[in-house]
Order: C-alpha cells, then sequence, then structure tokens
C-alpha cells in the first residue's frame, strides 16, 4: 500500500541528513534521496496505474486525512490521481538530475543541496495536497529558498534577479491566498467552511463570488508560470541561477502554477473560467506568439531559453483556457514535456557555460566539434523545443491544437493559428541559435581543450532524454495516466455551463 | 500477401541502422558502418520489391481493381474516440511504388557513397543520418493516417536538415540548412492548419474513412463545404493550406528557395534527398489526397495546376543561367516536380480521366531514377574536379567515360527523347495537359524544349567544351582529399550505381505503368499516338542542338546571347531576385518590426512596469523612513498624540 | 461640598498625568525623563485606588493593581537606570539627544 506521506519524508530526511553529513559526502547523500524519491514515486505510479486498471474509479487515491489546525477546518489531507502523478514523476526526475549536473557545486555544497531539496520537498507537497491551505503552504515552501539560491550561488545580477524573482512569486502567492480565503469564506459545509478541495468541487460557489476570486486565484497561479504580462521574473531569475535552479524554476517551479491554474482555479470554478476564457486565451496566444518573437533577439542561451520557456508554458495557459477535454490534456502533457524539455536545455547549457565560461551566441561556435556529447543533447532539447515527433513536444503542441481547433468560433480559431504559427518562429530561433553557437568554424581555440562530458552529466542527460523519447514515441500512456482526470475536470465545467 | 511483420520491417530496417549505427557504431567500428547502413537498406529494398510484386501481381487485385490494404493500424495518440493518431500501414499502388523508389535509391546511394564519402570524417554519421531519413520517407510513403504523414513529414525535415548540415563547419552549409528547414517549415504550418480544418470537420485523421467521407455525400461533406471563410468554403481552405505543405517540400513557387541552397549538402544527398524522394513528397501527398480534391474540390485543384504550371516554367528559365551545376539540375528538379503537379493537376478522377494522374505517378518514377542517376554524376564529377563550378569543367568525356555515357542517358531521359524513360512520362503529360488547358500545354511544351536546352548546356560544358585542366583551387565537399587524380573516375562502388541507374533509365519507359497505378486503381489503357509526339520530341532536338551550337566547343556565341538578353539574363541568374525579397520580409520586417520591438517592449515596457513598481516602493520607503528619527522623545510625542487623537475618536464621533 | 469626592482626585490625578508627560517630552535629562515616567505611573495608581474605593468599594482590584503597578515601577526604574549607566559610558553624557542612533 502507498502511504503519501513518504512522498515529503524522503525529502524531508535526505534534507537533514544532507545538514549533518560532511561538505564532500553530501552531494551523495542528495543523490541517494532523490533516487529513493525516485524508485517511490515509480512505485507509486505503476501500482496507481494498476489500480486504474484493476478498475479503481475513486477520484483520488492514496488518501491520508488528519487534522491540522481544527478550529478553522485546515487539514493535512493528500492524494493522488493521474494528473497529480505525471507532476511527481516529472520533479522527481528533474530534481536528481538538478542533483546530478550539480555535483561539482564548491561553494557551500551542503547548504546548496539542502535548499534544492527543501524545493523538492514543496513541489511534491503542493502536488499531493487536496487541502487547499496545506497546498498554499507547500507553495511557499517551494519559493523561498530559490531566493536563497540565486542569491547566494547565481551569476550575474544575482541579487537583483534573487529579488524580482522572489517579489513577483510571493505577489503571486499573495494572491493565491486572498483568492483562497475568499473562496473558503465562501464555502459551507453544515454552517462550517472548509478547504477540501474534493468538497469545494461538489459545491456551487456563487457566481459573483467566483468572478472576483477567479482572477486573483488564476494571475496569481499566472505568475508562477510566467503568464504574460507577468513574466520577467523568468528571464532575469533564469539566467542569474545556478543550473540545478534554472532547471528546477523552469522544469517544475513554472508548473506549480500550470497545475494550480488548473486543478484550483479552473476546477473550481468552473462558471468564471468559462466567462474569462476568453482573456486567457488572448493573454496566452500574446505570451506564445510574443514570447517567440522576443527569444529572436536574444544574444544570451539562458535567455534564449528563458523566453522560450515563456512562449512554451504560453501553451499551457492556452489549452486550459480553450477549455476543451483535449486541449487541456494537452495543456498537461505540455507540462510535463516541457518541464523535462527544459531541464535539459538548461543543464546542458550550464554544461557548456562550466567550460567556455560565456553564454553569449556570438562568443560561442563550433562545438559540435571538441564536446560532441553535450552538443548533441543540446541539439535534441532544441528539437524537442520546436516540435520535432518522436520527441516529447511533439505530442503535447499538437494534443493542444487539436484540442484547441474544436472550438469553432473564429476567435479560438484565429489564436490557434496563431499560437500553430509560433512553431515556426520557434524553428528559427532554435537552428539560429544552434547554428550559431554550437555549428560553423570553431571560434576560439581555447574550446579544443575541453572535455567532453563527464558520468554525471552523461547519466542526466541520458535521463531526461530518455523520458522525453519515451513520451515522444509512445505518448498513449502518459495521455492514458492524466485525460480521466482532465476529464472529470471538464465534467465540472460542462456541469455548470452546459456545453 | 507478405505478413505484416515483414512490411514492418521495411522502414524499421535503416531505423535499426540508424540507431545502431549512432549509439554503437559511430565509436566502435566507423569504418564498417557503411557497409551495415547498405546491408539493411538491401534487405529493406529486397523486401520491398517482394511487397511490390506481391501486390501487383498477387493479392493487390480484387475484380481488376486494385485495392487499398492496411495490413497494420496501431493506437498511438488518442484526441477522442474518434480522431486519433493511429500509426498504420496503407499499401496502394502509390505507397507500394513509392516504397520501391525509396528502398532502390536509397540503396544506390548509400552503395555509391562508400566510395564518394570514403575517408570523411563523420563517415559513420553520415550513414546514421541516411537510415534516418530512409526510414522517415518510407514511414511518410507507407501512413495511413493524415496526421501520421505529418509526423514522418517533419522528421523527413529534419533529417534533411542534419545532412544539408553535415558539413557544420562550413558555414554557407549550416545557412542552407536552416533556410531548407525553416522555409519548410513555415509550408509545414500550413499542412498543420489543413489537417486540423480536414479533421475538424471530417471528424477522422484516418486517410480512408477522411477520403471517403469527403467524397461521397455525407453530412461532413456537407458541413465542409457549407462552412466558408473569406469566400472560400472550409473544404478549399483545408486543401490549399494541406497543399502548402507539399509545395513547401517539393519546392514549388513561391516556397523554393530552399532547393537551390540545399545542394550544400554531399552529393549522394542530394541525389536522394533532394531529387528523388523527399521533394515529391508533396505530390504524394496531393496524389494521397487526390479523391477529394478532384471530386469535391476541383478549385483547389485548378491552385495545384497553376503553381506547378509556372514553378516547371520559372524553374526551367532561371536553370539556364546558373553555373553551378548541381544548382542546374536543382532548378530541373523543381522543374520537373512542377511537371507532377501540373498533371495532378489536370487529371481527372476514374477511368480515362486519370491519366493526368497516371502519366505524374509515371513521371515520378522514371524522374527518379534518371534524376539521382545526373546527381550521382554530378557528384562524380565534382569528385574529379573538385569544384561545381562549371568553367572549372570541360572535356572530360575521355577522363570519366562511364560517367559520361550515363550522364548522356540521363540528359536524354530527362530532355523526353525516344525511347529513353523520361521520353514516356512526359507524353504522357503532354497529353493530359493537352486534353484539359490549352495554355497548361503551351507552358509544359516550351518548358520541355527549355529543359533539354539547359540540360545539354550542362552536358556540353561538363563533357566537350573546352579541354580539361587540373585546377588546384580548393572549394568543394572534397576539402580533405589531396591525393588529387590518382583515383581516377572513381572506385567501382561509384560506377556501379550509374550503370543500374543508367540502365534503368533507358528500359523504365517500358513498364506497363499505366496497368499498375491509376487514380482509381483500374488499369487503365493508354493509347500511343505518334503523331502527337512528333511536335514535343522536335522541340526537344531543337532545345539540344541549340545547346550544341552554343556549348560544344568554346565560343563567344552564349556570351554575346547573354549581352543581348541583358535584362532577362541578369534577373534570370538572380533567380528573379526571391530570395532578396524573402531576405527583406524575414530580416527588415520580421526581425526589425516584430522581433526587435518585442524584445525591446518585454525590456522596457513590461518589465519596466515591474521595475517601476520596485521603484515606487523604495522611494515611498526613502519618505516616509525620516519619521524614524531615532528619538525617543519624538516618538512619545507622536504615541502621545495618537492617543489623545484615539480619545477624542471615542469621545465625540464613536457613539 | 467639604467633602473630597471622585472629581477632585482625579483632577489630581490628571495634573500629575500631564505633568509627566510634559516632563518626559522636553526634558534632556534621562534620569529626569524616568522621573516623569514616575510620576505618570503614580498617576495611574491613583486613579485606581480612587476608582476601587469610590465606585466598588467592596473590592480590592484595584488596590493589588496599584501595588503591581509599584512592583513594576520598581523593575521599570532599575532596568532602566541600568541602561542609562551603560549609556553613559558610552557617550559619557545622559543627554536624550545623543542617543539617537537608532533610527532607519
Amino acid at each position: 500500500m502507498i502511504n503519501l506521506s513518504i512522498l515529503l519524508i524522503i525529502p524531508l530526511l535526505s534534507a537533514l541528513a544532507v545538514i549533518f553529513a560532511g561538505a564532500k559526502s553530501a552531494r551523495m547523500v542528495a543523490l541517494l534521496g532523490a533516487l529513493a524519491q525516485l524508485g517511490y514515486s515509480s512505485y507509486m505510479m505503476l501500482s496507481y496505474m494498476g489500480e486504474r486498471a484493476a478498475g479503481n474509479t475513486n477520484q483520488m487515491l492514496y488518501q491520508t486525512k488528519m487534522s491540522w489546525f481544527a478550529p478553522m477546518n485546515i487539514e493535512y489531507f493528500v492524494g493522488v490521481d493521474g494528473l497529480s502523478i505525471a507532476m511527481i514523476m516529472l520533479t522527481a526526475v528533474v530534481v536528481l538530475t538538478g542533483i546530478l549536473i550539480s555535483w561539482n557545486v564548491d561553494k557551500m555544497p551542503k547548504e546548496f543541496f539542502f535548499l534544492l531539496l527543501l524545493l523538492s520537498l514543496g513541489a511534491y507537497g503542493f502536488f499531493i495536497s487536496l487541502d487547499l491551505f496545506t497546498m498554499f503552504f507547500f507553495l511557499e515552501v517551494a519559493v523561498i529558498p530559490k531566493f536563497l539560491l540565486i542569491g547566494v550561488w547565481g551569476s550575474g545580477r544575482k541579487e537583483y534577479s534573487a529579488m524580482k524573482l522572489a517579489l513577483m512569486l510571493m505577489a503571486g502567492s499573495a494572491l493565491v491566498l486572498v483568492g483562497l480565503l475568499c473562496l473558503y469564506f465562501n464555502t459551507n459545509v453544515n454552517g462550517a467552511h472548509t478547504f477540501d478541495l474534493l468538497q469545494i468541487s461538489k459545491m456551487h460557489i456563487p457566481i459573483e463570488a467566483q468572478r472576483f476570486i477567479f482572477p486573483l486565484m488564476f494571475v496569481g497561479f499566472g505568475i508562477f508560470t510566467a503568464m504574460f504580462p507577468f513574466h520577467t521574473w523568468a528571464p532575469d531569475g533564469h539566467s542569474s541561477a545556478p543550473t540545478a535552479a534554472s532547471m528546477f524554476l523552469a522544469g517544475i517551479s513554472m508548473k506549480l502554477g500550470g497545475y494550480g491554474c488548473l486543478r484550483v482555479a479552473a476546477y473550481l470554478m468552473p462558471e468564471a473560467a468559462h466567462e474569462y476564457s476568453w482573456i486567457i486565451i488572448l493573454l496566452s496566444t500574446i505570451a506564445i506568439i510574443y514570447g517567440a518573437f522576443a527569444t529572436l533577439m536574444q544574444t544570451d542561451l539562458k535567455y534564449i531559453n528563458a523566453y522560450s520557456s515563456v512562449s512554451h508554458c504560453g501553451f499551457v495557459i492556452f489549452g486550459i483556457g480553450m477549455l476543451t477535454k483535449t486541449a487541456i490534456t494537452g495543456a498537461v502533457m505540455q507540462m510535463v514535456s516541457h518541464g523535462l524539455m527544459t531541464a535539459l536545455f538548461f543543464g546542458t547549457i550550464g554544461m557548456i557555460y562550466e567550460r567556455t565560461h560565456t553564454r553569449q551566441v556570438a562568443q560561442l561556435g563550433g562545438l559540435l566539434k571538441t564536446i560532441p556529447f553535450i552538443i548533441t543533447v543540446f541539439v535534441i532539447a532544441g528539437l524537442c523545443s520546436l516540435g520535432l515527433p518522436g520527441l516529447s513536444g511533439f505530442v503535447a503542441e499538437m494534443t493542444v491544437f487539436m484540442g484547441a481547433w474544436q472550438n469553432p468560433d473564429t476567435f479560438s480559431r484565429v489564436a490557434t493559428v496563431l499560437a500553430c504559427a509560433s512553431i515556426v518562429v520557434t524553428a528559427v530561433y532554435i537552428l539560429r541559435t544552434t547554428g550559431a553557437s554550437v555549428m560553423g568554424p570553431i571560434k576560439n581555440p581555447d574550446f579544443l581543450t575541453f572535455k567532453d562530458a563527464a558520468w554525471n552529466e552523461k547519466f542526466a542527460s541520458i535521463t531526461l532524454l530518455l523520458c522525453i523519447l519515451a513520451i515522444g514515441v509512445a505518448p498513449y500512456w502518459l495521455s492514458d495516466l492524466v485525460s480521466p482526470d482532465t476529464q472529470l475536470i471538464m465534467d465540472n465545467i460542462s456541469r455548470v455551463v452546459g456545453k | 500477401m507478405l505478413s505484416t511483420n515483414l512490411i514492418v520491417l521495411i522502414p524499421l530496417l535503416p531505423l535499426i541502422s540508424f540507431l545502431l549505427i549512432a549509439l554503437v557504431g559511430r565509436k566502435n567500428f566507423p569504418n564498417l558502418c557503411g557497409a551495415l547502413g547498405t546491408i539493411a537498406l538491401l534487405t529493406s529494398f529486397l523486401l520491398a520489391a517482394t511487397v511490390a510484386y506481391d501486390y501487383f501481381f498477387v493479392a493487390g487485385k480484387v475484380n481488376g481493381i486494385y485495392q487499398q490494404m492496411v495490413p497494420m493500424k496501431i493506437k498511438w495518440l488518442e484526441f477522442s474516440p474518434n480522431v486519433s493518431i493511429d500509426l498504420g500501414i496503407l499499401l496502394d499502388p502509390i505507397s507500394v511504388m513509392m516504397l520501391v523508389i525509396v528502398t532502390f535509391i536509397s540503396l544506390m546511394v548509400h552503395f555509391y557513397s562508400l566510395g564518394y564519402m570514403k575517408g570523411e570524417e563523420r563517415y559513420a554519421t553520415y550513414y546514421s543520418f541516411l537510415g534516418l531519413f530512409t526510414f522517415s520517407m518510407l514511414g511518410l510513403v507507407i501512413s495511413s493516417n493524415i496526421f501520421q504523414i505529418y509526423m514522418f513529414w517533419e522528421l523527413v525535415g529534419v533529417s534533411s536538415f542534419l545532412l544539408i548540415g553535415y558539413y557544420f563547419d562550413k558555414p554557407s552549409a549550416v545557412a542552407a540548412a536552416k533556410k531548407a528547414f525553416i522555409v519548410t517549415r513555415f509550408a509545414d504550418l500550413g499542412f498543420l492548419i489543413g489537417i486540423l480544418v480536414l479533421a475538424y470537420y471530417s471528424g477522422t485523421l484516418d486517410f480512408q474513412t477522411l477520403i471517403t467521407r469527403l467524397t461521397t455525400p455525407t453530412d461532413q461533406l456537407h458541413a465542409i463545404t457549407t462552412a466558408s471563410f473569406l469566400g472560400a468554403s472550409a473544404l478549399t481552405w483545408g486543401l490549399l493550406l494541406v497543399f502548402m505543405g507539399g509545395a513547401g517540400k517539393s519546392a514549388m513557387l513561391p516556397l523554393h528557395i530552399w532547393l537551390p541552397d540545399a545542394m550544400e549538402g554531399p552529393t549522394p544527398v542530394s541525389a536522394l534527398i533532394h531529387a528523388a524522394t523527399m521533394v515529391v513528397a508533396g505530390v504524394f501527398l496531393v496524389a494521397r489526397l487526390f479523391p477529394v480534391f478532384s471530386i469535391s474540390c476541383p478549385s483547389a485543384l485548378q491552385v495545384v495546376t497553376w503553381v506547378g504550371a509556372s514553378s516547371s516554367l520559372f524553374a526551367a528559365i532561371i536553370a539556364c543561367t546558373q553555373t553551378d551545376i548541381k544548382r542546374v539540375l536543382a532548378y530541373s528538379t523543381m522543374s520537373q516536380i512542377g511537371y507532377m503537379m501540373f498533371a495532378l493537376g489536370v487529371s481527372g478522377y476514374g477511368g480515362e480521366h486519370g491519366l493526368g494522374y497516371m502519366a505524374s505517378m509515371f513521371h515520378l518514377f522514371t524522374h527518379a531514377m534518371f534524376k539521382a542517376l545526373l546527381f550521382l554524376g554530378a557528384g562524380a564529377v565534382i569528385h574529379y574536379v573538385h569544384s561545381n563550378e562549371m568553367k572549372d569543367m570541360g572535356g572530360l568525356r575521355k577522363l570519366m567515360p562511364v560517367t559520361h555515357i550515363t550522364f548522356l542517358v540521363a540528359c536524354l531521359a530527362i530532355a523526353g527523347i525516344p525511347p529513353f524513360a523520361g521520353f514516356f512520362s512526359k507524353e504522357e503529360i503532354l497529353q493530359a495537359a493537352f486534353h484539359a488547358n490549352t495554355t497548361i500545354f503551351v507552358i509544359a511544351i516550351c518548358t520541355a524544349a527549355i529543359t533539354a536546352f539547359y540540360m545539354f548546356r550542362l552536358y556540353f560544358n561538363i563533357f566537350w567544351n573546352k579541354e580539361y585542366h587540373a585546377v588546384s583551387h580548393v572549394h568543394d565537399d572534397h576539402a580533405a582529399h589531396d591525393d588529387h587524380h590518382d583515383h581516377g573516375e572513381g572506385p567501382f562502388t561509384m560506377k556501379l550505381p550509374l550503370m543500374i541507374l543508367g540502365l534503368l533509365s533507358i528500359v523504365a519507359g517500358f513498364l506497363p505503368f499505366a496497368h499498375l497505378v491509376t487514380s482509381d486503381g483500374k488499369p487503365l489503357e493508354t493509347e500511343f499516338h505518334i503523331t502527337f509526339s512528333i511536335a514535343p520530341v522536335l522541340l526537344a532536338t531543337g532545345g539540344i542542338l541549340l545547346a550544341m551550337v552554343f556549348y560544344k566547343k568554346e565560343n563567344p556565341r552564349p556570351q554575346a546571347i547573354a549581352n543581348g538578353l541583358k535584362g532577362l539574363y541578369t534577373a534570370a541568374y538572380h533567380k528573379f531576385y526571391i530570395d532578396e525579397v524573402y531576405l527583406f520580409f524575414t530580416k527588415k520586417v520580421l526581425f526589425n518590426l516584430v522581433g526587435r520591438p518585442a524584445a525591446w517592449i518585454d525590456k522596457n515596457i513590461v518589465d519596466g512596469t515591474m521595475n517601476l513598481l520596485a521603484f515606487i516602493t523604495e522611494q515611498t520607503s526613502y519618505l516616509i523612513k525620516r519619521m524614524q528619527s531615532g528619538r525617543v522623545q519624538s516618538y512619545a510625542a507622536y504615541f502621545f498624540a495618537g492617543v489623545i487623537g484615539f480619545v477624542l475618536v471615542f469621545i465625540y464621533w464613536w457613539k | 461640598m467639604n467633602n473630597i469626592g471622585l472629581t477632585h482626585i482625579l483632577f489630581i490625578s490628571c495634573g500629575l498625568f500631564f505633568i509627566g508627560i510634559y516632563g518626559f517630552l522636553t526634558r534632556r535629562n534621562l534620569i529626569t525623563m524616568l522621573m516623569s515616567i514616575e510620576l505618570i505611573l503614580n498617576s495611574v495608581n491613583i486613579n485606581f485606588v480612587a476608582f476601587n474605593k469610590f465606585l466598588w468599594a467592596d473590592k480590592l482590584d484595584g488596590l493589588f493593581f496599584s501595588l503591581f503597578n509599584i512592583t513594576i515601577a520598581a523593575a521599570e526604574a532599575a532596568v532602566a537606570i541600568a541602561i542609562i549607566i551603560n549609556l553613559y559610558r558610552h557617550y559619557k553624557s545622559i543627554d536624550v539627544e545623543v542617543t539617537d542612533t537608532m533610527k532607519f
């Protein structure tokens, strides 16, 4: 039997163990913790699939409930469905690879790995929580360590970026908190209020309240997903962050927002989601196109990937805004796919930076000759980003497009066409980047002395590559995993909207 | 019928060879990778040949009609219960024909490259990419689902990108690879949206169901023809957008700009991808959806016709002025594909009306043979003289006898001289055009004459004209080779494919093609009008003679003509400035008017707002921090004033 | 009329209170400020006792409170004088104007 609390205990224990370990052995402890977590998550996914195959139709499996703060009905209430399992797997993989890639951190390694594991604790808690307050608690846990990670281990304008990122994300969570409390006081269970997500989903929140709460929640979570126009923390934050933190930020943190938008905002307030869907579509289409064009003009590899993340995460919001089952499934797949892909991208950028000490495209060139393994992985990540079939990006984007096209009104159609057009721009910037930075003649004789990937880098890249390929080549398992739950979300929407 | 497993092996073998070479072979046995790839392809080709034999002569026909068969179909990704991407195999005359062409040409190229690419640093990588390309192309032709075709479509695009950029340390190769990928990607955007339109209205992605629903009077057909957008029906939009994808891949006007540049890749690659297989994917796509085009939406077919015809003439004119032999061949490819396109365009569906369809497929078939031969021959020449430019060649007929003879055969075939292969297919196309549309016919016959002229211009410039002097400048794919001419004409591995293809270019025309590949699967009886053939053959011969006069011996006449037609010549030499127009649009309009402002707005306005908020907060704090003076007595005074204030409030206002 | 009522006592305590406030706000010498605080506290004590006597004569709460206050005031004076001595050691002065380093 699966106990979800173990998912929280493993990172907590390993974080504590890292503190008590020596400076040298900290990374080993962290790695073991991450491996244990990945193992347990995989075991949980398999047993979940087994339960579903055996015909278990409960919405949330492996539930645990404990009172936490009784006067306000705050509970430690956890449970998982396919959506959260996909996200947990993503987190487990990204954290493991993040630890591997930062294997050679020499500045305060204990603290570094401690914070990284703490972040992952927040993410796991967020994805399994079914109590809104507990969820919020874990959201905060997943924000604050980032400030330290960027501020202490970062590069460039790290103080500025750390502050900006932390402030914007805190503003996001403040909005979420306000929304949460408003929602709480609009619930009614035998005269008392509740934070219980499952109970709220069955209630009818008054439409006037929804109109007020939904934007708070959606913008709040949207800031995490780098939704236009609240995305500016992303480029600065990503570029200053150390590699593992970038991977976590783009790979998981941005997904916290997407998951929240879907699970909390759209699921609990279906009418408002329907009413505001045009705004969501508008903003996300702008993000997709504008992010792509802004990427064209960047010259720093990390900025390129950060802006392209804005564009790609636009697809997540876009899929949610389209409010069809296929589009939402696509949005979830895009979250997973983008998480893996961008982690791989940031990982390889980190490897390149470690060797060349520059991320300026113009100063790179010809690297394919000297560090073929890293560059091949880099190019594959790029190809995934531009939506090559056989890699995960294609599957996710196509599912979003297919779902989006099911809305017959002209507005959605135009938005979909524009979103489709972004794949061309994506191809342009990806090819420009790879063309200039890794192909062509070798620009700097120092490049000839570089060593190709070490074991930890190879291990990390291959793990991520395998996941990307697994989704790209056999997408049905992911789509089967999440589509029953997106169906439930859609049912909730069609129940009230009558669509 | 062969078992499904064996059919699946046809595309899988190249994939396995790709994976094996890329993951294991490249490091451990790089010199054997060529052989490995070739053997995989040979097996694949033999299987394809067996399948073709089985399909055409044993199992394919039911009641005298070739059937569409789906021996395999697995659900890959489900969008909704009816709409799903299935990976399947669809066997019908055109896909079986394409299986044979692709595996055969690919085999020839694999074999040829054993000699041509020998000693290259990334020899193994080259073979792995070839395997990847062949896999994708085979997957494309057997697709049973429109989304499946799109997937493989993208994959061939990427493998083409990788192969064009094979010499990745050459900036021009990288630029060409990017250009090819981005231009076709842009076209694919149309394809994707076309798929979305068609899938939405027909409620399926499966080719067979889609075609049935959109050609017979069903609800879906009604819905798609009544829905309209900007004056055209949804069906027209869908088909035109799908055709846009095809036009991009097939280098039709105005999306052709990538093809000439794509010649930066190794020459065997150009033979495989940019002459015989990938570039005809567009024709294949239109042929695949032909019933829908022909029965339900003739207006879209009109567009196909005109795009094809104009491309064929346009490319032929440009080809006359180019001096890089591969570019001449590239434009000739574009011109011939234009031929196939408009042949489809003028065709009707079924029976006698389907002549154009049959002719188009026939031309696709013969063209693959002689164009691959031309490219491989050109490769041999380039291998020998280490240059792509005509001015460095001449008088090679004695030095490279095998190449000379086979090249001549191919030129005769493309010029449409009987009894070479091209003659037969071209005649059918001209007949179809003649019956359908006079203007098209005139364009077609002019193009035929020009084709004969520029092909022989090429031929004479390479093999006759002046005497050959070895030039020592280094400007080509083979900078690595320093052992100049002691290798002679080339190894056996390079000559054998030339000879095989040469032989096929002579005999392929005698294939009873009309009995095998037709629009509706029923055998078509074609008549051969000797009187009809006289005019085209005479025109072609005229073209050849003209080229002979100009180029057989070095003389000042070509220069005089070029000077006489200065404007036209310069325009054609610069490819009618279409590249410049695109460059202007992308660099000036998209980059400077969209990209830069987007980046600027992001940095200054969106981010500026955030920074402004932070700035305001900071300034406010500076303003109010004066209150914290550190003086106990002022704090006490504030406190006392506050207490007094509260007291007053409570006494007078708080009732 | 010659009975001394609650009002008279409140006037006294009020006066005491404002004298204390005035002293606290205007005196520079920390010791004098401390004495002003004692005045304020004593005015409060007077109020407690007075209210207790005139309003709830049967109870002792007010008396207890004033006892409590006296104790607290004593402790407070001890702490305050300790601080003042430290300040004097540091600044060689017990002028309140000097001790303004705890700001922004």
